[in-house]
């Protein structure tokens, strides 16, 4: 029912909950600025934050992969590499 | 008794910030979250307020996943203004319950049919007190760690939905004998368009019980938006997955549905949960699709790391709660596991409901003093004493266990 949804979100589509969004601060190194254009703009960095620092390298690796393959995330072969360096760097076990 | 201990006496989230206030951050002044959660989670959450709603656990904001303080859990219905907040993609319209309507059809009814918010309530109401909670609550507790929202104790909640009978909507359009499950979907979607519309089907056989609602109403009230207005599906004994809010179409099918968040997502591996409730016509290989709740309860108070008074009575009380079975019996250790001794059943608001549970007793040690808590069901289901491990984190009913510090 995608078109029945996108012609309720054109008669008044608002985020209420995303007004109350604060920035999230992730840790300053390589591959943040791609971290950042890439995740939030599906969804609020704090994702990154309440998952760690548990996941494996090959964990990390997936959710990067699930992102891509199953959500549809349009993340350049590059760009997903530096994300998953990233995140296992500095949010991984 | 100071001032210190007596506010870890009466328990609750003050508890930790009075022992430890000035060494933490504002933030986490107020939140007094379970150790075994994640680091990240337990330096990134924070209570916050989204409009109508009082200060909630905040795991994300995008798209937004708020779980209720477990002060909230002290009552059998949870108020609405705490009710949990839970979605999957961030594209969360407002819509207009004048000209919005829900649609009723597909290839395994005999016509189609549509209703607004005002046609529904033309139709005869019903109400049924259930619990709605999330198959992922307590993720976050499980030991190793899985990735997904890590929620403590608080994504679940048990109000008084009240609404038309999804058989009754049914029956407008009738069902071909062939219909094996209704496709239910939201107006929530994703923020790109190759996101997997978020799309939940149950089989025919649950979408026509007598208490299978499409809900506008919560605890007396209209449907927060943040929690489904103007309508929402509600299945009870069923985890909250199925509980699909906004709804916009209603659709038969004679053909499992295979979108990702049936085929791929809210799996469990069969064979290993004790459940009745089967969804088979979605049925692999190797796992299941989760349907009902497994036995639980949850200890609301004291709060957990409360002072106690040697010898001094004080009453241990929580909640209970299954699929709809019904509880028979909550028992209660203070000697962690050895001897379990019956807690008082409060009042029975319905089978679906949280019941409520209280145990008398008095410190006999100084030190440290566990006390557990486990529920029984009306058909010999129980709780486990060790986690039963799936790689989405689901189901997680392990016996809750606090610490009372006795002085």
């Amino acid at each position: 029912m995608r078109t029945l949804v996108i012609a309720f979100a054109a008669l008044a589509f608002a985020l209420p909950a995303a007004a109350q969004e604060k920035p999230v601060e992730l840790k300053k190194a390589p591959g943040l600025d791609k971290v950042e254009s890439n995740c939030s703009g599906c969804h609020s960095l704090d994702y990154i934050l309440m998952n760690s620092p548990f996941p494996t390298a090959a964990v990390w690796d997936a959710e990067v992969t699930k992102m891509i393959k199953a959500f549809g995330a349009p993340i350049s072969e590059d760009d997903a590499k530096t994300i998953a360096e990233y995140l296992k760097k500095n949010y991984g076990s | 008794m100071s001032t210190l201990d007596r506010r870890r006496f009466l328990g609750g989230t003050v508890a930790a910030s009075a022992a430890v206030g000035h060494t933490l951050p504002a933030w986490a002044q107020a939140l007094d979250l379970p150790k075994a959660l994640p680091e990240g989670v337990r330096a990134s959450a924070v209570l916050e307020s989204l409009p109508g709603k009082k200060p909630l656990i905040k795991l994300s904001y995008r798209p937004p996943n708020y779980e209720t303080p477990l002060e909230y859990f002290r009552t059998a219905i949870t108020p609405t203004d705490a009710f949990f907040v839970r979605y999957h993609l961030a594209g969360i319209p407002e819509v207009d319950a004048k000209t919005r309507k829900v649609t009723v059809g597909g290839e395994g009814a005999n016509g189609t049919a549509a209703f607004t918010l005002d046609d529904l309530k033309r139709m005869p109401a019903v109400e049924v007190t259930a619990v709605n909670q999330c198959s992922g609550n307590r993720r976050g507790l499980f030991q190793p760690h899985v990735p997904g929202v890590e929620w403590g104790y608080g994504a679940m909640g048990c109000a008084r939905w009240k609404g038309v009978r999804l058989k009754d909507l049914l029956d407008k359009v009738g069902l071909r004998k062939e219909a094996v499950e209704i496709v239910l979907d939201g107006a929530d979607s994703g923020v790109s368009d190759k996101t997997p519309d978020f799309v939940k089907s149950i089989p025919t056989w649950k979408a026509i019980e007598d208490t299978t609602l499409v809900a506008y109403e919560m605890n007396g009230e209209p449907l927060p938006h943040l929690n489904g207005f103007p309508a929402r599906i509600v299945v009870p004994g069923w985890t909250g997955t199925y509980w699909m809010k906004h709804i916009t179409s209603i659709n038969a099918v004679t053909k499992p549905d295979a979108n990702f968040w049936m085929s791929a997502a809210y799996r469990i591996p069969l064979g290993k949960f004790p459940l009745v409730a089967r969804f088979t016509s979605q049925d692999s290989a190797v796992n299941t699709p989760i349907t009902e709740m497994v036995v639980n309860s949850l200890i609301t108070s004291p709060a957990n790391d409360a002072m106690a008074k040697l010898g001094a009575p004080l009453t241990v009380s929580g909640i209970a709660w299954d699929a709809g079975y019904g509880i028979n019996a909550v028992e209660v250790s203070t000697d962690g596991g050895e001897t379990w001794a019956a807690a008082k059943l409060g009042e029975d608001l319905g089978r679906y409901a949280f019941r409520t549970f209280s145990f008398e007793f008095a410190p006999k040690t100084k030190g440290a003093q566990s006390i557990m808590a486990r529920a029984t069901n009306k058909i010999g289901q129980g709780q486990t004493s060790e986690l039963i491990a799936n790689p989405a984190g689901y189901h997680h009913n392990v016996i809750h266990r606090i610490t009372l510090d006795v002085a």
